[in-house]
């Protein structure tokens, strides 16, 4: 068995490992690292559970080798909150019950948060084209939407404040 | 769902890449974004025993044009091209059909030729190839070629490269004048492959006639249809109900879908002339502006 030493920063931590060529991101993220916040869920690039940051771009690490992860700058869920303080996305995802179970939510975060970064003023449609890229078997959406929604009107809020 | 075992090389330039590729033989690999190919690793459907990842190869992550061609280079990320004002400008039908490849989060890693060496029957990246007849640019170890699409794509999941060969680059031709164009596809939802796609551009005279026009179906056979008739039927013309209606019949007529779990033949077939009619429409309004 060939190992490949790669080193990949998550969350602002750098980590030195040596994996397999064949080791998925996402199976380095969770079992090598520990980082049990990115869940897997169907492993071929539909459900969107596993969806991360990679180099500022939302990506599926089921996707993505983890050697081909070397000299990369990765955030997973784990990463979003400052100060052990929620992000105004995750703070709410809770007020408009945008989860229940979960599972699909981690995915979730990381690519709306990339999603707002580039496109901070969303349309609904906008917002629904960005989350069928993920599965949530629980919520219907409805409240997955609305929790965006309100992070954008709150985000102008600030914006408006601010100016 | 884990991959089988292979050996993983990055290369740093395109000659060691071709190089890996040539000494691999039939057991190489190309991965570009992989968002076609781990999917079917990790289910197992391909194993390849050599994995060459041209990630690093930054000289074909490019986009430019010059009075002509459009130029885009085969690393190009989906979402960069989807973004791209200069394609927007001068080759629109790239852009709308972007947007329709799989998700944001696909498209953030996925390749404008990843896609189009994939070949899937339903893709929309070859179907836009095939509409615009654009020219693929191949490249081995001995040898630099290039293929026009209407010669590229040959069967399901099969194109004319060869094991020891690559695509580097795309041309697409850029048309100046009153041109429109149009893509549209039907999916179960969003983001799926489509049961059908149909994509249309069409250049008008100073009288609103159709000077030329180019349209071509996705999923409706092995590869991307070329309505060669097309042409034939609709130059010389004002586009009117009638003439939209018999482009639309001779699709019908002439595409041959499979049934399957998604869709059954004869809705593929409608849905065929549906899309027909909707994108040569939408192609001709917009090109009168």
């Amino acid at each position: 068995m060939s190992l490949t030493e790669i080193n990949v920063t998550i969350n602002g931590k750098a980590y030195a490992e040596w994996v397999e060529p064949r080791m998925l991101l996402s199976d380095f993220i969770r079992e090598t690292c520990g980082l049990t916040g990115t869940h897997v869920g169907c492993e071929h690039g539909v459900c969107g559970a596993c969806t991360i940051s990679m180099d500022g771009a939302a990506v599926r690490s089921c996707l993505i080798f983890a050697v081909q992860a070397d000299n990369r700058e990765i955030k997973t869920v784990e990463g979003l909150a400052c100060n052990g303080e929620m992000t105004a996305l995750q703070k709410n995802f809770v007020e408009c019950h945008g989860l229940q179970c979960g599972f699909c939510t981690a995915g979730i975060l990381m690519s709306i948060t990339d999603f707002l970064e580039k496109n901070p003023q969303p349309s609904t449609k906008e917002i629904k084209e960005t989350l069928s890229g993920h599965l949530c078997r629980c919520t219907g959406y409805d409240g997955i939407v609305k929790a965006v929604q309100k992070t954008v009107q709150d985000n102008q809020k600030e914006v408006l404040q601010r100016s | 769902m884990k991959p089988a075992k292979f050996d993983y090389y990055r290369p740093k330039d395109l000659p060691e890449a071709l190089s890996l590729l040539e000494s691999s033989g039939f057991d190489g690999k190309i991965i570009a974004g992989g968002q076609s190919l781990v999917p079917i690793m990790n289910m197992r459907l391909a194993t390849p025993e050599c994995l060459i990842d041209i990630n690093g190869l930054q000289d074909l992550n490019f986009i430019e044009s010059d009075d002509h061609v459009l130029k885009i280079g085969t690393m190009t990320r989906q979402n960069t091209v989807e973004t791209s004002q200069l394609i927007k400008d001068q080759c629109g039908l790239v852009t709308e059909a972007v947007a329709h490849i799989g998700h944001l989060q696909t498209r953030n890693r996925g390749t404008i030729g990843g896609s189009i060496v994939h070949a899937d029957p339903s893709a929309e990246l070859p179907l836009v190839m095939m509409a615009l007849n654009g020219t693929l640019h191949i490249s081995s170890e001995d040898e630099t070629r290039s293929v026009n699409a209407e010669d590229f794509f040959l069967t399901f999941l099969t194109t004319d490269m060869m094991p020891n060969e690559m695509l580097t680059e795309v041309h697409l031709p850029i048309w100046k004048g009153r041109v429109g164009s149009s893509f549209q596809e039907i999916a179960r939802r969003h983001g799926d492959f489509a049961l059908v796609a149909a994509a249309c551009q069409l250049e008008l005279d100073a009288h609103d006639r159709i000077s030329d026009i180019r349209l071509a179906l996705g999923g409706v056979e092995a590869i991307p249809l070329l309505i060669g008739d097309a042409k034939e039927l609709l130059a010389g013309e004002r586009l009117t109900d009638a003439a939209l209606q018999k482009v639309a019949d001779v699709v019908a007529g002439s595409v041959e879908p499979e049934s399957d779990l998604h869709a059954s033949a004869a809705y593929r077939t409608q849905l065929a002339k549906v899309l027909t009619a909707r994108v040569v429409h939408q192609a001709y309004e917009r090109a009168k502006g």
